[in-house]
């Protein structure tokens, strides 16, 4: 079995320009969300502005809402929200993912047609509007449970993905020969396949990440998201419902709506460099 | 003179360097002529093959010069050669079984890429269904999918294809590897039949299996490492082989009716050596019996006795 | 064939079940008293609310035991009565959501088919040069990034209060109402086109980056490769890419088909625009358990609509799984 060194795939990873790209603009963002809160006084929510709707200024760097709520604060405790709605997000989604693919893909047979069944029945529905209906019921809602509910409803992706390449690994020679040899199944798991697929439950989970992110600023912004807090999606929601749109406070909506763009779109480039990286055969010479 | 190759030198390009798969080669064939080339995994024979019909990154024109009935071949300027694949050089690929496209019907596939080429399949009809019939196949294959066909009959297919437009040179690169024994005959046989009704003018059949090529090849050519080591007719090759690796390899063939107990087999110690940085001069010196100081310098392909070449310092006439 | 088709029926039929239990089911997970709730919303005589409480407990049917309650949804289910609407009161539901329906149809079939057409074009042609490789994938990338409601509020204020050139509010005017004119139609029209570009522009990324990526792997193929080694030209190798990569996009067409609908929900909410979208969320925030019951079966029927949909044109165009040979399936 061929094992790779680690220093030729971080030698691909820092020369691959799509991983270099995309990681520097999440690690901003995530710097961001980290830092940001402690550069303003303001609390996200407080009336910090007596006069209400201004445009970015030296005191407040993105403006301030028509509460006179400090934009920036919002923006960087609303980053936080969204970096761990999406990370929770998409890791519950890849956890069951993994346990759902890789049992369907490894076994094959019958559990493998009922996981498969189960699986496209839950891809077929629509998850926003199980989302929104499970969300409306809820009187109190916070970032974990809305972490849960995008969980729940986003991993037929990922078993999907792993159940396929789950096949692949394991009628590869390598597995055989472990067999051969006498290996127990566990071990074969752990020590045979799990090595080749870490890097395909990185891509993986790179995409629920994303799309964690996506549902979650969609759920907020329909005022279905967590029930106190800040998130981007929120802040999208109240400009719209408090005219901001017939007000041209362009300095309420446009930041959070760029920065999911920003954050989302590099986490796609990430992906497809960090695939680069892992697959030889896409590298550019 | 049917195809003349001078000095052709293809290397692969990688992020480490330069990749030596063929390090200068220097042959003929003649017109009529089936000539096998055979030689270990690496040794440069789908290079070669490769470079003559399709010379693409990650493989890099270094030198040399190839030339076809007397006119050259642009191997090096991809739109240029497209002027004489299919008509003038032709190959039957190693991946046979895959190459036709698996969403259209065969006979629709052949019929489009023929009128991209400027020929006309309706015209050409009764000598395609002729030579289907010369491999065995049905003429209801032309209605089928690919996915409807057997690996070995995917294989005869892509071949009637290859050689429809009656190229001057087919080269057929490791037809007959996936293949069972008596399918193996069977093709071999085929393509020989193909050079005799002249649907073909020559024939290049690469391979690792000397024996088919004991079957149907005229001449044999000999590679090792990236370069040329011995080309004679096939009985010379096989019966009185002059090149150091030639004789180890002849001699490491099973023989029928002999058993271990009575002869060992013998393997030809040592590995070949890896081409990026290849070693000086004759690449086969390390495991060779009866190296010695000048084969540091690269030997010449050069003609020992009447159409046989071999590079070796150790022939007479190679000092010179 | 037959197979095929008969798994892919077995899934669907699964489940609308399913979809149908839950949709029981949601009601009768809040807390207290469902008809309660929908009650004190409603500022009506006293009269009339133990009237509406009378008819509204018969019509939850919560007064005989649940399994018969379920029964029942699934027998008024089949006569088409869904119930009546509170918010909208006394309107039927399914009288409100068939008048949502031609708007939702107006506006994702369009989308859908014009930015699948053209976004699988625009990423084959991609493909074609470096340059304008390198022009196209992040202009690709950033639109399929983009959240559908974020696009919707900035075509929204540029072009509908900015430079002022589209409504971005309704499908018609307010002064209007539906009538058949040529005046309506434009007015319509004018009023469908931003929430349309929305849609579009998020879905048409999404597909360009796809067939782009799909189409280097065809030409990377080994019929690609025998083509090439023969000599054809560049169109015919391009032809055959092409052709093959919308397999594999048409599939994905049917997977995305949930965050379209989810995309389109919001798109609705951002322009006000009367769709079942709009409707869903309207029935939320007012707690009408009818209309949304109403609301989430129209969504789920019309997604697996278009499911079967797509797969029945994937048989028509992939022949491999006409000859009984699945290439790609689920």
């Amino acid at each position: 079995m061929k094992k790779r060194k680690r220093s030729e795939f971080l030698f691909f990873a820092f020369r691959n320009n799509k991983l270099r790209v995309g990681l520097s603009i999440v690690l901003f963002f995530l710097v961001v969300a980290v830092v940001g809160p402690f550069l303003t006084d303001n609390e996200p929510l407080e009336y910090a502005n007596p006069g209400g709707a201004e445009p970015p200024s030296a005191e407040y760097w993105f403006g301030t809402t028509s509460f006179g709520q400090d934009v920036f604060s919002q923006f960087a405790y609303g980053l936080r929200a969204t970096f761990l709605v999406g990370a929770l997000g998409g890791g519950i989604a890849t956890l069951l993912g993994v346990v759902i693919g890789f049992s369907a893909g490894y076994r094959g047979g019958l559990v493998d047609e009922a996981l498969n069944m189960l699986t496209n029945i839950v891809l077929v529905i629509p998850t926003l509007a199980v989302l929104l209906i499970i969300s409306a019921y809820l009187e109190v809602r916070g970032i974990v449970m809305e972490s849960v509910f995008i969980g729940c409803t986003a991993w037929p992706w990922a078993a999907r993905a792993i159940r396929a390449q789950t096949f692949s690994l394991r009628s590869r020679d390598f597995v055989d020969l472990a067999k051969l040899s006498g290996k127990r199944s566990w071990k074969i798991i752990f020590t045979e396949i799990a090595p080749n697929m870490m890097s395909y439950l990185l891509l993986v989970f790179i995409l629920q990440f994303g799309g964690a992110t996506l549902n979650a600023a969609t759920l907020d912004f329909i005022g279905l998201g967590p029930t106190t807090g800040i998130s981007l999606g929120l802040m999208m929601n109240y400009a719209v419902l408090w005219g901001a749109l017939l007000l041209d406070i362009w300095w309420w909506f446009v930041p959070p709506g760029l920065a999911i763009t920003a954050i989302v779109g590099a986490l796609y480039v990430t992906n497809v460099g960090l695939d680069e990286v892992f697959n030889p055969k896409l590298r550019e010479m | 003179m049917s195809l003349r190759a001078e000095n052709l030198r293809v290397y692969y390009q990688t992020l480490r360097g330069d990749v030596k798969a063929l390090d200068g080669a220097t042959f003929d064939i003649a017109d009529g002529e089936i000539m096998g080339v055979a030689g270990e995994s690496g040794c440069g024979k789908t290079t070669l093959a490769h470079s003559l019909v399709r010379l693409t990154p990650p493989l890099r024109y270094i030198e040399g010069r190839v030339t076809l009935d007397g006119e050259e071949l642009p191997i090096a300027d991809m739109k240029r050669m497209d002027g004489f694949r299919f008509r003038k050089i032709s190959i039957v690929p190693q991946y046979a079984m895959n190459a036709m496209n698996p969403t259209r019907k065969i006979g629709k596939m052949t019929g489009e890429l023929l009128a991209s080429k400027g020929a006309d399949i309706r015209e050409l009809m009764p000598e395609l269904r002729r030579r289907l019939d010369l491999v065995e196949l049905a003429h209801a294959v032309l209605d089928m999918y690919p996915i409807e066909l057997s690996g070995g009959m995917k294989q005869r297919m892509v071949m009637v294809l290859s050689a429809l437009l009656n190229p001057s040179l087919l080269i057929a690169d490791e037809i007959t590897s996936a293949l069972d024994v008596s399918t193996q005959k069977a093709v071999a046989e085929m393509l020989v039949e193909f050079r005799d009704r002249q649907f073909v003018k020559s024939m290049m059949i690469i391979t690792h299996d000397l024996s088919i090529l004991y079957q149907v090849a005229d001449t044999i050519m000999i590679m090792y490492a990236g370069q040329l080591a011995e080309k004679a007719s096939t009985k010379t090759i096989i019966g009185s082989p002059r090149h150091p690796y030639t004789k180890l390899l002849i001699s490491s063939l099973p023989q029928v009716g002999v058993k271990v107990a009575d002869v060992r087999l013998k393997g030809i110690p040592g590995t070949p050596p890896q081409l990026l940085d290849p070693p000086a001069g004759c690449r086969f010196r390390d495991r060779c019996s009866v190296a010695f100081d000048k084969c540091l310098e690269v030997p010449p392909f050069i003609e020992v006795a009447r159409d046989h070449m071999v590079a070796c310092w150790k022939e007479p006439g190679a000092d010179a | 064939m037959r197979r095929y088709f008969g798994r892919k029926l077995l899934i669907y039929l699964l489940t609308f079940f399913l979809a149908v239990t839950i949709d029981w089911l949601i009601p009768r997970f809040m807390p207290g008293n469902p008809v309660q709730n929908m009650l004190s919303r409603v500022a009506v005589h006293p009269e009339a609310i133990d009237a509406m409480r009378g008819y509204f407990t018969r019509a939850f049917g919560l007064d005989v035991p649940v399994w018969q309650q379920y029964l029942n949804f699934w027998a008024a289910l089949f006569h088409g009565d869904l119930g009546v609407s509170v918010y909208m009161f006394p309107q039927r539901v399914a009288d409100i959501l068939m008048r949502a329906v031609p708007y939702d149809v107006a506006l994702l079939l369009p989308a859908i088919l014009l930015s699948w057409l053209a976004g699988n074009k625009f990423g084959a042609y991609a493909a074609r040069t470096k340059w304008l490789d390198n022009t196209v994938l992040p202009f690709g990338y950033t639109l399929t990034a983009t959240p559908y409601m974020w696009l919707g509020i900035l075509l929204a204020w540029v072009f509908g209060i900015v430079l002022d050139v589209f409504p971005f509010a309704g499908a018609y005017s307010y002064d209007m109402s539906p009538h058949i004119s040529w005046r309506f139609v434009g007015d319509v029209l004018w009023h469908w086109f931003l929430p349309f570009a929305s849609l579009f522009l998020v879905q048409f990324g999404g597909w360009a980056i796809g067939m782009r990526n799909m189409i280097i792997y065809e030409l990377e193929s080994d019929y690609s490769h025998y083509l090439e080694a023969l000599g054809a030209p560049r169109a015919l190798v391009r032809k055959y890419a092409f052709r093959n990569a919308l397999l594999p996009q048409l599939s994905g067409l049917a997977l995305q088909l949930g965050v379209i609908v989810a995309g389109a929900l919001v798109t609705e909410v951002v322009f006000s625009y009367p769709g079942i979208g709009y409707l869903l969320l309207a029935a939320i925030q007012n707690q009408d358990y009818f209309l949304i019951q109403g609301c989430f079966l129209f969504i789920i029927v019309f997604v697996l609509l278009a499911n079967f949909a797509i797969d029945i044109i994937y048989v028509l165009v992939d022949p491999r799984t006409r000859r009984g040979m699945t290439g790609e399936t689920a």
